[in-house]
């Protein structure tokens, strides 16, 4: 069985970022920047399959400029195969190559690779769209699992529980499917030097977006990028008589 | 021409998320349509064409929507929002799964979590865990969108008289079946609605420490919400969580217990009027976004509070 993870590079989840001056987009130079954490976790639980026996391959495909190798490799350290990158100079964050583009390309990779089914992140911490997933299952005709916090991989199907608003549903996927990935399907390891450093000399498929035969231009135009407003500064209180007047008395939230 | 909103419902009546929605339609046009599809869903439907601002009911009545999958009701609302100028759903669980399925089908680019509304074709959304607002100009035909609740008036559950048409359901899609649902009951308020939230994080330290926060919620009427680390360890089911992957809340209290306000927990609670932050740590980041801190040990500040009021 073979196993496609689309992942993504985006700034590191502890990064405080800020917002250009020009009001543009986000400033993305000189800052850290990781595999976005959902698809960590998408890589990993792609491994675990691989290390039950479930799976034979995993193939990672990243979307996004010459550094986005860095992650492939990373992913690849962390047990993945192989990677391909479809390299673009266009933002991925806002701007550019939007879901709905991502969606597309992925379906001629998946078409190209034929995997049994498609393992991604549920959203990406940059523009947060949380919609990819659905997109490509729209666009494939296949299944569809999202926000998965547990998946069990049969021979025809997948049995996968979603975390939803309010519970856990579970549903049966027939296979090929995409599922997407929530925080609490597992926690990532951490790839051992040694793995890194092999890394390096396992293959890197590069592939212009340019030679894929799809219109890439984004449908939402940025009009402005801004910071939120600040909340104003509050107050410490001494104790717990004073945290109640405070909020009976002068924020009024209390009777 | 018109706005189309699909209803997330239990089949009785409209989620509290849907009549934020609502409310954002109405800033769009005065002609709003709702998609109510559901299987022994006629309260539903009835709930939703009293519902004011609503023209007109759109509804499917079939046992093969007792639970909606994307792939079954993706198709219909691709369908329909050919005849419509957007297309709304709430950007709970319920929305992002189906949304983004239907906009492919239509080759649209969907714009997710809008929390303002510029003009007919320009939106605010927030990106980056809420640290950026993107301010987007969307140059599809038909605009599909997923509407952040908080950032929207409810229209009222009553007032409306709309007019219902039945439309047939498009069959089942044999792609994915239902197994089963483990819903967390409890009879406190939803979180995305509640007035008052009171949350706990990995201060509290066990599942059976979080009867402190419980006990203080419903002396107080509140709702009962919890960082990513206090649901990771199991404290708590995952539907309580709040932040950049789980509700965005909005209450006009907000008392933060043992959480130490990571930026991905304080994008989903900084709209909140009145935040209160009880944490022993002076330094934790959540005391620079709370109006009122308390440095103190919860398990003497709590049962405390809870006491006094
Ligand atoms: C992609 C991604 C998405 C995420 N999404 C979310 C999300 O949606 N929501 C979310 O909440 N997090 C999210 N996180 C996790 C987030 O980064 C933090 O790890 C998490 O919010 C920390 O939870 P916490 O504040 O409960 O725990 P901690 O950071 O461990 O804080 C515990 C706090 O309790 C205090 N404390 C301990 N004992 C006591 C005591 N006796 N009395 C008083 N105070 C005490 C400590 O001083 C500390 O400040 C996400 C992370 C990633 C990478």
């Amino acid at each position: 069985m073979k196993i496609l993870v689309p992942i993504k590079r985006v700034i590191d989840y502890n990064v405080k970022i800020h917002v250009k001056a020009d009001e543009t987009g986000v400033d993305l130079a000189n800052v850290k920047m990781s595999l976005n954490p959902f698809d960590e976790i998408a890589v990993e639980e792609a491994v675990r399959l691989k290390e039950a026996g479930k799976t034979s391959e995993i193939i990672v495909v990243s979307i996004g400029s010459e550094k986005a190798q860095e992650q492939i490799r990373t992913a690849i350290a962390m047990g993945a195969d192989r990677g391909i990158l479809v390299q673009t100079d266009d933002p991925i964050d806002l701007g550019g190559i939007e879901p709905l583009a991502v969606a597309k390309i992925l379906k001629i990779l998946v078409e190209k690779e034929n995997p049994d089914f498609v393992l991604m992140g549920k959203q990406s911490i940059d523009d947060d769209s949380n919609q990819t997933g659905q997109m490509l299952s729209a666009l494939l005709g296949w299944a569809q699992g999202t926000f998965a916090s547990a998946i069990e991989v049969n021979n025809k199907s997948i049995i996968v529980t979603r975390e939803i608003d309010g519970g856990r549903e579970t549903l049966k996927l027939k296979m090929p499917a995409v599922i997407t990935t929530d925080l609490r399907l597992n926690e990532p390891r951490y790839a051992k030097l040694s793995d890194i450093i092999k890394a390096k000399k396992k293959e890197l498929e590069i592939i212009s977006i340019n030679t894929l035969d799809i219109d890439c231009s984004p449908r939402l135009k940025i009009i402005k990028v801004t910071e939120p407003p600040a909340r104003q500064n509050g107050i410490k209180v001494s104790n717990v008589d004073e945290l109640i007047d405070k909020l009976k008395n002068e924020a009024k939230v209390l009777s | 021409m018109s706005v189309l909103v699909i209803a997330e419902h239990n089949n009785k009546r409209l989620k509290a998320v849907t009549l934020n929605t609502i409310g954002a339609a109405k800033q769009l046009d005065n002609d709003i349509h709702i998609l109510v599809a559901g299987s022994s869903c006629n309260s539903a439907v009835e709930s939703a064409a009293k519902t004011e601002n609503i023209t007109k009911v759109l509804k499917i009545n079939s046992k093969e929507l007792s639970h909606v999958t994307a792939e079954n009701i993706a198709p219909i609302i691709a369908d329909l929002a050919k005849n419509y100028t957007h297309v709304l759903a709430p950007a709970s669980t319920f929305g992002k799964n189906i949304l983004p399925h239907a906009a492919a089908l239509l080759d649209v680019q969907q714009i997710s979590d809008i929390s303002a509304i510029i003009d007919n074709d320009t939106f605010e959304r927030p990106v980056y865990a809420g640290n950026a607002i993107a301010t987007v100009k969307s140059s599809d035909d038909i605009k599909l969108i997923t509407v952040r609740s908080i950032a929207f008036e409810p229209s009222s559950n009553e007032g409306g008289n709309a007019h219902i048409e039945n439309i047939p359901s498009k069959g089942k899609s044999k792609l994915s079946s239902f197994v089963a649902l483990r819903e967390t009951i409890s009879d406190r308020p939803e979180l995305t609605s509640a007035k008052i939230i009171i949350a706990g994080g990995r201060g509290i330290g066990s599942a059976s420490n979080f009867a402190l926060i419980e006990k203080l919620a419903n002396k107080i009427g509140a709702a009962v919400g919890a960082s990513r680390a206090a649901v990771d360890a199991g404290y708590i089911p995952n539907d309580c969580q709040i932040g950049q992957t789980g509700k965005i809340v909005a209450p006009d209290l907000y008392i933060a217990i043992g959480i130490s306000g990571a930026i991905q927990h304080l994008t989903g609670i900084k709209d909140s009027k009145i935040i209160v932050a009880i944490n022993n740590d002076e330094n934790a980041p959540i005391f620079q976004v709370a109006d009122y801190g308390l440095v103190a040990d919860l398990f003497d500040a709590v049962p405390e509070l809870e006491n006094k009021l």
